[in-house]
């Protein structure tokens, strides 16, 4: 069964008068547990194909449906808390907030529930020993190589167990080693961990760990 | 909340930012406080004015003197309960530096009119029967380290010569409003050696102070006071005393219109130090904005975490600020000469204003942060680097 559903999808931007479209009458499922690669060159339109799947911007026209949910057609404050529950984001340059720690960082999400401070506290520690940074939590973004600040990113965007994690390329500002790093993490969270992955790539070898591979080009996908 | 670390860290991310911030902040908050110090000192006397008091003085100016006579016929005027006089004294105590009010009186009412200055009665005896005796506020008795028995000796200005009066009574003021530091003594005193030295100007007093039955008649009474003096050589002017009070401050009126309007100047810049601040830390974090609300969090997150952090700086900024005012306030009563303002000190409604002001300042320097973070899409937030 598909979690996600995208359908007559298409997504314009204004420049004063002139129209420029980015997606044109898109659509296209994605099954439970999916690891997804979006490739294309740049301007193609995939981060903004993810943006809206992960209801961060609003298409021109069409509807996407994630689970039985309409993202779509939710209001900014609904939407605001479906993005809380269901979906992990996972950016290029990590975007952690650098006055908090790593720990901090992570229970981010977590302040949105109702969870006791001590629940909290177990999630954290648990989804920073999965990324391997349980030594590290302490630690200020800036105290963190690259590859240690995309893990504790990774770690804030599965600790409300999302239904999907959306990356974009998340390797992209890493060296090869750490790059590897974060491949085989998101890997594992995907195997192990039953999580459906969207990733927006530009680099063939980490397009490789997806188990499906979409391009999009000039708007739109093949 | 659940975002309160998060503000109480983003307060402290610039250090130095937030510390001139929060400096410039008490520094208008302590300029305000003074200020407004100075202005409520300055308005002392018309806030302790009585309503059941009115003042009959010369029509053309305060400075010319009305006849004795006037006494006894301003009585007869229906609703008067009592009259009483007093005289400007002036004169010098010691040296030109120590300012007191220094009046001649009418012995025997003078503090039943002016009941707020409380007068042991055995005191209040012995000097009715003195006639160069005084009575002083208990200000003076602390400032010059008299006692009863002391004599006070003046050298006279407006009345030439050398006076010399023995400390017969100690008032302590009613309340806070009522001035300490007058020295009152008898009229007849004076007036006997105007009478042996300088007859012309003698059987004159400065003004009258009328207690009347009724506040809501003073209107009526003042009418009938001054109807009796018309067309003679020393017509009168009577209005309630504070009217009269509030006499003697117009003519400084440019002076403190000007400081009443510096200290809310102040609130303004503090409007502008804060506003500055928020506006720079917004601009740095639009991105971070951005996450904040692609994580879930919802706009009135967003609005309490930077109206919280611009809450907290104008709190700290305002409570050092306030826990300044009171030394400095201090100190600058110390640096005026003894006696300026007789009531000098920090209202509570003088720190409620700048309390308020500062959390009003507060939440009015959050508003553009708030519109920028709420109005930027979260996708061109992303797209920002640095």
């Amino acid at each position: 069964m598909a979690l996600v559903s995208v359908q007559n999808i298409s997504k314009s931007y204004w420049r004063d008068s002139l129209e420029i479209p980015v997606l044109s009458n898109i659509s296209f499922e994605i099954p439970e547990g999916e690891f997804l690669g979006l490739m294309g060159p740049s301007g193609s339109g995939k981060t903004t194909l993810l943006n809206l799947i992960a209801g961060i911007d609003r298409p021109s026209g069409g509807t996407i449906t994630v689970k039985d949910t309409i993202v779509t057609s939710l209001g900014e404050g609904e939407l605001a808390k479906w993005r809380a529950r269901n979906v992990g984001f996972v950016f290029q340059f990590y975007n952690l907030l650098p006055v908090l720690t790593a720990y901090e960082n992570v229970e981010l999400p977590l302040l949105l529930t109702k969870l006791s401070k001590k629940e909290r506290r177990d999630h954290v520690e648990l989804v920073l020993k999965v990324v391997g940074l349980a030594d590290r939590m302490d630690h200020y973004p800036k105290q963190l190589s690259g590859g240690q600040e995309q893990r504790v990113a990774i770690a804030r965007a599965i600790v409300t167990d999302p239904a999907i994690l959306v990356a974009d390329e998340p390797t992209g500002d890493l060296d090869k080693s750490s790059a590897e790093e974060i491949l085989r993490l998101l890997e594992r969270l995907n195997e192990e961990f039953k999580k459906t992955i969207i990733m927006v790539t530009h680099d063939p070898r980490a397009a490789e760990r997806a188990h499906t591979i979409r391009h999009l080009d000039k708007g739109e996908l093949s | 909340m659940r975002v309160l670390k998060l503000i109480y860290k983003n307060m402290f991310r610039h250090k130095l930012r937030t510390s001139l911030t929060v400096a410039g902040i008490a520094i208008a908050v302590t300029s305000f406080v003074l200020l407004r110090t100075v202005l409520t000192a300055w308005y002392e006397g018309v806030d302790a004015s009585a309503v059941d008091r009115l003042i009959v003085r010369h029509s053309v100016s305060f400075i010319f003197p009305l006849p004795y006579a006037y006494k006894e016929r301003i009585l007869k005027v229906p609703g008067v309960k009592d009259v009483t006089f007093a005289t400007w004294f002036g004169g010098v105590y010691r040296d030109k530096k120590q300012f007191f009010a220094r009046m001649a009186v009418e012995a025997d009412n003078f503090f039943d009119v002016y009941s707020e200055m409380l007068v042991p009665s055995g005191e209040l005896e012995t000097f009715k029967k003195e006639r160069n005796s005084c009575i002083i506020g208990e200000q003076l008795v602390e400032r010059y380290n008299l006692k009863i028995g002391d004599i006070v000796s003046m050298d006279g200005d407006i009345f030439p010569g050398k006076w010399d009066v023995v400390v017969r009574g100690i008032y302590r003021p009613r309340d806070k409003s009522t001035d300490p530091s007058n020295m009152l003594f008898h009229w007849q005193y004076v007036d006997e050696r105007m009478k042996a030295e300088w007859p012309s100007r003698a059987g004159l007093v400065g003004w009258y102070v009328v207690k009347i039955d009724r506040p809501d008649e003073s209107a009526a009474i003042s009418a009938e006071i001054d109807k009796l003096f018309a067309n003679s050589s020393a017509e009168t002017k009577t209005e309630t005393e504070r009217a009269f009070t509030l006499g003697f401050l117009s003519g400084a009126s440019a002076v403190i219109t000007a400081i009443n309007m510096l200290s809310f100047v102040i609130i303004g810049i503090i409007l502008l130090v804060l506003g500055n601040t928020m506006i720079m830390a917004a601009r740095e974090r639009v991105k971070e904005y951005a996450v904040l609300k692609t994580l879930g969090f919802s706009a009135h997150h967003l609005v309490g975490l930077i109206a919280g952090e611009s809450l907290l700086i104008a709190a700290v900024g305002g409570g050092v600020g306030l826990a300044l005012a009171f030394p400095l306030v201090h100190g600058f009563e110390a640096a005026l000469p003894k006696g300026w303002f007789p009531v000098f000190e920090v209202k509570a409604i003088t720190l409620i204003l700048a309390a308020s002001g500062a959390v009003v300042v507060g939440a009015l320097a959050a508003i553009f942060p708030i519109q920028r973070a709420l109005r930027e899409r979260i996708v061109d937030a992303l797209r920002q680097v640095g």
